[in-house]
């Protein structure tokens, strides 16, 4: 959308660029409009939150970008080429963690490497090198329904990792661990994150996870799902969810989240405060 | 992290203090196993008690009583007691019935689950085939016995057919199910990884597909002793289904109970070969462990 204010100044083109996107799903009784006019650019190694209530879009954006879902107009390009189909370079967690139930753990993680072709050898090197990242080593001979939500949540991190994969696209994938683990997990990913400098996508209802996580956080509002703002997020990590700063900018998010104000400009942390 | 496995080996080891000597693991399972053993013979027992008293008070001669029955199975397995054409023939008639279970039924799924795999992965052969195979599916398999005895003659093919017939559905529809109600999540996952095409089928498709697959065999190889025993009623001159024929034909009603003892035991162990094989293959999924 027009409104929204351009990215900073860039050097480099952003490696997800968003243009004019808006998705209507057809069915018997009519056509219905999930997005309308999305524009978003996303620059490597950021990591951006898409926090909206439930129904505005976020995952139909998502999968869009992961080439599940064809836009109706505009379009979404990774470095620089169309969306055509789901691809290696754009790793995806799901919530409900879709791992192979007959594979065990080091299998699931291997899965990428194994298909791209590699040697076993090699296949197994990287396999253990991540299943080692996500803690999940004692573990490896497990199958899937042996693990605890969090667990499988790891194996499914580890497994794009494993493929190697540039941009990871995450749809509330801790929204249904507890609240202990949903923590744990938020810590290593943004210790994954900062090790790898992959760009991530995070999709959240939860305020306070994308204030946790995010240099970015694009807010998005229903009927039909659109972006209301953007915003940076200056506060440096590990960030103190009890600190003065921190509430700030929950309360601002949370107030824009809440509010139907039109879509405004973007916002950087520091002016809400 | 360790606290959050849910399930792994059960931590079998109790604290034993001052009480009694705690029974180890193993002795447990032995009693639970023996417990259960136990109660599934309660009522069989009281079967053949019930069967044993209503012989006597009515006196009938058309039911032989449970110790004829028994002496009959030994004569028929061992031989030495009545020493008629019966006697020590068990090992014979089991063999024949054996091989034709066994031949249909793998004929069956050699059929059944690669046509319902192309099924279930191709619409187009689903749209030419499907009402086919809906319109014969009703059709009851012994319907089918006087056709197959004009193909295939009086004798043992016939009987296959039928087994061949009354598995075969099950195996086919239970793996196009399968096969059509993969996870589409896991197809996605598996396409964000890089698989396509044929590592596709043969990498998520084909796994996910087994459990379904796995009931086909069971159910079709229930149906597969059932049939036996109708396609060897026929014209056939060994088999346990024609032994049971004899029995009837010749008043032998000790013949014919001891025929569907056997064909009962052994669809029973034949059965849990499956499921043993099911069980070993299906590890991953404890739902689908029998
Ligand atoms: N395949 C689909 N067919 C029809 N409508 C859909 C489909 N997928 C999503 N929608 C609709 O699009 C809207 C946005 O859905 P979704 O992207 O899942 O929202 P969110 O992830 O923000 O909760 C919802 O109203 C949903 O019902
Ligand atoms: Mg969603």
């Amino acid at each position: 959308m027009s409104d929204i204010a351009p990215q900073k100044t860039e050097h480099h083109p952003p490696i997800i660029r968003i243009a004019g996107l808006s998705k209507s799903f057809q069915s018997e009784t009519g056509s219905f409009q999930a997005l309308r006019g999305i524009d978003l650019d996303i620059d490597k190694g950021e990591f951006v939150c898409l926090l909206g209530a439930s129904g505005c879009g976020k995952s139909t954006l998502l999968r869009i970008i992961a080439g599940f879902e064809t836009a109706s107009e505009g379009t979404a390009s990774v470095f620089d080429r169309p969306v055509e189909a789901p691809g290696p370079d754009r790793g995806i967690v799901f919530q409900d963690y879709a791992l192979f139930p007959w594979l065990t753990v080091h299998e699931n993680i291997a899965f990428g490497p194994k298909h791209a072709g590699m040697s076993a050898k090699e296949v197994k090197r990287i396999a253990d090198k991540f299943t080692e990242m996500v803690g999940l080593t004692e573990f490896i001979h497990h199958f899937p329904s042996q693990l605890s939500g969090g667990m499988k949540q790891r194996v499914a991190i580890a497994r794009v990792l494993a493929n190697d994969t540039d941009i990871l696209l995450m749809d509330e994938p801790f929204g249904a661990l507890d609240a202990l683990t949903r923590a744990k997990l938020q810590e290593e990913l943004l210790d994954i994150w900062q090790q790898t400098k992959l760009t991530v996508i995070f999709v959240t209802h939860s305020v306070e996870e994308a204030v946790v996580l995010a240099d970015r956080i694009v807010v998005m509002s229903a009927g039909p799902g659109r972006v209301d703002c953007d915003m940076t997020v200056d506060l440096p990590r590990p960030r103190d969810v009890s600190s003065e700063p921190f509430n700030a900018i929950r309360r601002t998010v949370a107030e824009r989240l809440s509010s139907n104000l039109a879509p405004g400009r973007r916002l950087t942390a520091g002016d809400a405060a | 992290m360790a606290n959050e496995v849910n399930t792994t080996t059960p931590s079998e080891t109790v604290a034993s203090g001052g009480t009694p000597p705690a029974q180890p693991a193993f002795g447990r399972a032995v009693a639970r196993r023996l417990r259960k053993i136990g109660l599934g013979l309660i009522f069989p027992l009281a079967l053949i008690g019930f069967w044993e008293f209503m012989v006597r008070w009515t006196g009938t001669r058309l039911i032989p009583p449970p110790g004829d029955v028994l002496t009959m199975m030994w004569d028929f397995a061992f031989g030495g007691i009545y020493e008629d054409a019966f006697s020590a023939s068990l090992p014979i008639h089991l063999w024949v019935s054996l091989q034709r279970v066994y031949g249909g039924f793998l004929a069956a799924a050699l059929i059944g689950i690669p046509l319902g795999v192309a099924l279930g992965r191709s619409p187009l052969l689903r749209a030419m085939l499907d009402p086919t195979l809906s319109l014969l599916r009703p059709v009851p398999v012994t319907a089918w016995l006087p056709l197959s005895m004009i193909f295939f003659g009086l004798g043992p093919k016939s009987a296959v057919f039928l087994v061949f017939l009354g598995a075969f559905y099950p195996i086919l529809l239970n793996t196009v199910f399968g096969v059509k109600s993969v996870d589409e999540r896991l197809l996605e996952a598996a396409a964000m990884l890089g698989c396509k095409g044929s590592q596709l089928f043969r990498s998520v498709v084909l796994p996910a597909a087994t459990p379904s697959i796995f009931n086909g065999l069971r159910l079709g190889h229930g149906f597969a002793w059932i049939l036996i025993v109708v396609g060897e009623m026929t014209g056939v001159p060994e088999g346990l289904g024609a032994v049971i024929m004899d029995g009837r034909t010749l008043s032998r009603t000790d013949l014919v109970i001891t025929g569907m003892i056997v064909i009962g035991v052994t669809g029973f162990l034949s059965d849990r070969l499956i499921v043993l094989l099911n069980n070993r293959l299906l590890r991953w999924s404890p739902q689908h462990h029998v």
